[in-house]
């Protein structure tokens, strides 16, 4: 029987040695999560960014959606990426089940609605500001939609930060596509889950100090960015 | 070949803009009544009149910000050149320079051409030492510079200003007005808005004085000034409060 104490020592020891088993399971964490998040940017930026700065028919809907999807649960975004995916699915022939592609899918699909509806609030905004002078220099759509996103990058930077902060704490969807499969699709959060019902508390100690941390650095970025954007007068 | 001749001489006297009925009415509140103005090309036009007269929506309108709600403008000049220069100046989140490099690609314009005209405009409007200041943290005075050289780094032939030196102090006023005189001298048409009376005198050629959505007055700067016909008008050049009627 050990005490927590010992758990402790063990967990930063785990630490502080960089475990191979460990660093492994972060590492793939890590890809993953910036993987997704990059994706979700390639996509949701531009996207919101459009339906910020125009209105056409059908932009209710698409706001409604992206803010539904916002807050949709990842064990069903889990789901729905499994019966895509699974060998009954249209997509089963590609053989993604259970590999870390998948899990990189799953995180897409959960990130991209949230980065699509902060950018379309945060460029809405803007948008409000520059429309006239925009017309007056005669901006085509696409121009407009560059000098918006640029303008507009240290909110977005947050943005991004804070799509990171929710795909890298996330378990259910990752768990159900990816498996929890010892080195091929173990993360952070699934590991802790399985690992504490093991009873192997010292790799999930260790794994949720990590997790805190990184949820400290993004926060710590987050304000940095904040602060340096009021001084340029740039937020 | 007589036609010909004679059909260049009215393109030359041609105005460069034309009104015609132009009615706004927003929330069934007219706002603009029928307005009928030419803006002479190559001079310099003052709008004047009342806070809330209708002088920024009038120019709004001129510049096709806001399709009117009847009537209609015609342009008359080559392409889009137009620029304007708004009363509250809209400053891109980025440096003072990078504010003109913004105007000058919306044009199609890159490279050393590109940073040589920006580094031109800049020192035109004296803030060739704030190159790199984010464009936000300038002052109200060095804003509105920035805003008119931005204006003007397009080469617009109708430039439309809406109080620019409502709030400067007079050294501030007189170098917009040396921007705004030099590019009249190279042909730019100049509509601007203005409270100011002696600021049109020292640049007015022709005025259109607004009252309550309506042109009360208009015609060559010494006409309107010195013999104004509506008692709006004669009550604004003697400095008189009018509470009359609306004409
Ligand atoms: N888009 C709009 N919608 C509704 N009302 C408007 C709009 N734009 C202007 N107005 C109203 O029209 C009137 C004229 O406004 P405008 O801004 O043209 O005045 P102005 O002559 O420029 O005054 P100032 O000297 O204070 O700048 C005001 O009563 C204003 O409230
Ligand atoms: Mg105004």
């Amino acid at each position: 029987m050990f005490s927590l104490g010992d758990i402790m020592a063990e967990a930063f020891g785990l630490i502080l040695t960089w475990d191979r088993n460990l660093s492994e399971i972060v590492i793939l964490s890590l890809r993953v999560t910036l993987s997704a998040v990059a994706l979700a940017c390639l996509i949701g930026l531009p996207l919101g960014a459009v339906v910020g700065a125009f209105r056409f028919p059908g932009r209710g809907v698409v706001t409604l959606l992206l803010n539904t999807l916002m807050g949709l649960p990842p064990v069903v975004v889990g789901l729905f990426v499994y019966l895509m995916l699974s060998n009954a699915g249209p997509l089963g022939i590609l053989g993604l089940l259970y590999t870390p592609t998948a899990m990189i899918v799953a995180q897409t699909i959960l990130v991209t609605p949230i980065v699509a509806a902060l950018t379309k609030q945060v460029i809405e905004d803007l948008h409000g500001e520059y429309t006239e002078q925009f017309a007056s220099f005669g901006l085509t759509a696409r121009a407009r939609v560059a000098a918006l996103l640029w303008d507009a990058r240290y909110s977005l930077l947050t943005v991004a930060l804070a799509g990171f902060g929710r795909a890298v704490a996330e378990v259910g969807a990752v768990l159900i596509v990816g498996g929890n499969i010892n080195h091929v699709t173990r993360v952070m959060t699934t590991t802790i889950a399985l690992e504490t019902s093991k009873g192997n508390l010292q790799l999930a100690l260790a794994l949720g100090v990590l997790l805190l941390g990184l949820a400290l650095v993004v926060n710590a970025a987050v304000m940095a960015l904040r602060a340096s954007a009021v001084r340029a007068a740039y937020a | 070949m007589r036609d010909m001749v004679i059909e260049s001489t009215q393109t030359c006297a041609m105005p460069i803009l034309t009104a015609t009925g132009l009615r706004f009415a927003t929330g069934g509140q007219a706002l603009l009544h029928g307005i009928d103005i030419e803006i002479a090309r190559g001079r310099r036009t003052l709008i004047m009149g009342a806070n809330g007269a209708g002088k920024s929506l009038l120019l709004r309108l001129l510049h096709g910000l806001l399709p009117p709600s009847s009537g209609e403008v015609i342009w008359q000049g080559a392409g889009r050149a137009q620029a304007m220069v708004f009363q509250r100046p809209v400053m891109l989140r980025r440096s003072a320079l990078a504010n003109l490099r913004f105007a000058l690609k919306v044009q199609g314009l890159w490279g050393r051409a590109r940073e040589a005209r920006a580094r031109e405009a800049l020192d035109m409007a004296h803030l060739g030492d704030k190159a790199h200041q984010p464009a936000r943290l300038l002052s109200g005075g060095e804003q509105q510079r920035l805003a008119v050289a931005r204006a003007l780094i397009c080469e617009p032939e109708l430039l439309f200003l809406d109080e620019p030196t409502s709030s400067l102090d007079p050294a501030s006023t007189q170098m917009i007005e040396d921007l705004v005189n030099t590019a009249h001298k190279r042909g730019v048409t100049i509509v601007m808005v203005t409270h100011d009376i002696g600021q049109a005198r020292r640049m007015g050629d022709e005025v259109i004085f607004l009252h309550a959505g309506r042109v009360a007055e208009r015609g060559p700067l010494d006409q309107v000034l010195g013999s104004p016909r509506s008692e709006a008008g004669r009550a604004w050049v003697q400095g008189r409060l009018y509470t009359g009627p609306a004409i």
